[in-house]
């Protein structure tokens, strides 16, 4: 047991060796500021990638939040044993276990090939798809552990259904409810998959997102599979940088987790 | 549990724990009323409770005498927090509790489609068995039911909170960290501050669902006392599992055994001269 521990370890560490001893160099001021060259053209950055990541990943979590937070309102707090309340838990774990390529190819038919071109909507509605089940278990999961006395003696002093839900119970789960939302960001923040039909990519500022939209993990994918040593090597930057991205939300995260377990209800 | 709790609590505590609850009764030495002879807060008809299909009260009458004590006493899952939930109805909050009779609050049947909750929850507070202060601070908790009931300017509501404290025996302790989480404050604090945020919207019955088996003998003791001074302007409905605690701080007993009402009386002729032979089996005892 303890051997394959370790392993888990060195090998997580063995990635981001590799990746900081590779990706690090690649890290310049203009890799943040500017957008890519031509393919031989020696410098250029990509800034316009950082933000369309950023982009997405917000119009994506700013849909998928409200949607999986309610459904995991519903299913904690209202439906809870109801028929549709199972068959909304069902797909959910379903759901969060399609492959992200699949839901790529889904939002493909259903938002690019009706308008006849990629765009950034649809790579969005793709991550936010992934989001809503992450968002609306770890929902669920943090309502029903606020006891029951708590709702009740909410309802017991007068309190319509609706405000002991946002008053009480949310307030009572409220760092569960950001760590979910967070590990779902973090989660999307490195999928390619899915944006590859939707959102694909592209070389310049992302001016609108009706269009295709530079994002940093096709870059990835397209600049790795480049002959150009300069192109690898930005990709190997981008690679750092969403790795540490993506720890700083982990930790992030451990960070209100535990914040939690000291101001929580539950003593 | 039991044991702990005794061999810490303060020496005349002790020896009332000790102490066969008929002694207890009588020498608190209060002069026995008959309950039928009372104006009733709450009347009781036929009531039948189910969690699904298992039927948990039977039939249940009973009269609960206006600004009195009365005590529920009776084994574990005889029905006595099943049967005052129906009080306020915060059972409804499931959907396999159902409840059938009637239950009649100064007249008016509470159990009717027609009662508006949230005036009926406004009339009947509730006090849980684990202290619940809200993930806010001490003031915000006490505020939380005014600002649901009442619409008052900041300076009333910082009145109101003041006086719900005091009347709830906290304010000497909180008075000067108000703005602090509740959730800090210690078991049995947190259970007055319970009462006080229950106190503070108002109510004219208050249901007490083992207010103190969860906290020290010492807040146990502080509760009582609490309780002593509350039946000046409510009613007070108390379940409790601890035959001195009812024996100490009630004015009427109802003993309840497997969901019926077995016997209902006065306090002092409960302990020392029960009419039913299981009731005596209980105080003395035998089962329990």
């Amino acid at each position: 047991m303890v051997p394959a521990a370790l392993l888990g370890i060195a090998v997580l560490a063995w990635i981001l060796w590799e990746v900081i001893a590779r990706g690090s160099a690649a890290l310049t001021p203009a890799f943040f500021t500017q957008a890519p060259t031509p393919p031989g053209v020696e410098g250029g950055g990509l800034a316009n990638a950082i933000v369309g990541t950023l982009v997405l990943t917000a119009i994506a979590t700013g849909i998928g939040t409200p949607i999986g937070v309610l459904a995991g309102v519903f299913l904690a707090e209202f439906g809870t044993k109801s028929r549709i309340a199972t068959a909304v838990r069902f797909t959910t774990n379903l759901l969060m276990g399609t492959p992200s390529i699949i839901i790529g190819i889904f939002v493909y038919a259903l938002l690019v090939l009706p308008v006849g071109h990629f765009s950034g909507w649809a790579g969005a509605v793709a991550l936010a798809i992934i989001i809503i089940p992450v968002v609306l278990r770890t929902t669920e999961d943090m309502l029903s552990l606020v006891p029951d006395e708590l709702r009740e003696s909410a309802l017991a002093l007068g309190a319509p259904r609706w405000r002991a839900t946002l008053g009480v119970v949310f307030r009572a789960a409220k760092t569960g409810l950001v760590t979910g939302v967070l590990l779902a960001v973090a989660r999307v923040s490195g999928e390619t998959a899915p944006l590859l039909f939707t959102a694909l990519n592209s070389y310049y500022w992302p001016e609108t997102i009706n269009e295709p939209t530079a994002n940093l993990t096709v870059t990835i994918f397209n600049y790795a599979m480049s002959p150009y040593a300069d192109w690898q090597e930005k990709a190997w930057g981008a690679s750092l940088l969403i790795t540490v991205g993506v720890l700083f939300v982990g930790v992030l995260s451990r960070f209100v987790l535990d914040r939690r377990k000291k101001t929580s209800w539950q003593t | 549990m039991m044991q702990a709790e005794n061999a810490s609590a303060p020496p005349e505590r002790a020896s009332a724990v000790t102490k066969p609850p008929s002694d207890v009764a009588r020498e608190r030495g209060v002069t026995a009323e008959d309950p039928s002879t009372l104006p009733a807060k709450v009347k009781v008809r036929n009531l039948n409770f189910w969690y699904g299909n298992a039927q948990a009260l039977f039939e249940n009458d009973i009269d609960i005498p206006a600004y009195r004590v009365t005590a529920i006493i009776g084994p574990s899952g005889c029905g006595k927090s099943t049967h005052i939930r129906v009080y306020n109805r915060i059972y409804e909050l499931y959907r396999t509790h159902r409840a059938e009779g009637s239950v009649e609050l100064d007249g008016q049947n509470i159990l009717s489609p027609s009662v508006n909750l949230i005036e009926l929850r406004k009339r009947v507070g509730m006090i849980f068995q684990r202290p619940t202060p809200f993930p806010m601070t001490i003031f915000d908790n006490i505020a939380y039911g005014l600002k649901l009931h009442y619409h008052v300017p900041r300076s009333e509501l910082e009145d109101r909170v003041e006086d719900a404290l005091k009347r709830g025996a906290l304010w000497d302790e909180v008075a000067d960290k108000l703005d602090e989480p509740a959730t800090a404050l210690s078991g049995g604090q947190q259970q007055r501050l319970c009462i006080a945020r229950a106190i503070a919207v108002e109510p004219e019955l208050l249901l007490m669902d083992e207010p103190c088996s969860a906290i020290d003998p010492v807040a146990t003791a502080k509760i009582e006392d609490l309780i002593e001074t509350l039946r000046d302007n409510y009613t007070v409905v108390l379940v409790t599992h601890n035959m001195q605690q009812a024996a100490r701080v009630s004015d009427f007993t109802a003993f309840f055994f497997k969901g019926w009402i077995v016997e209902f009386n006065a306090t002092t002729e409960i302990f020392t001269n029960p009419r039913e032979k299981r009731t005596e089996d209980y105080i003395t005892g035998r089962f329990g």
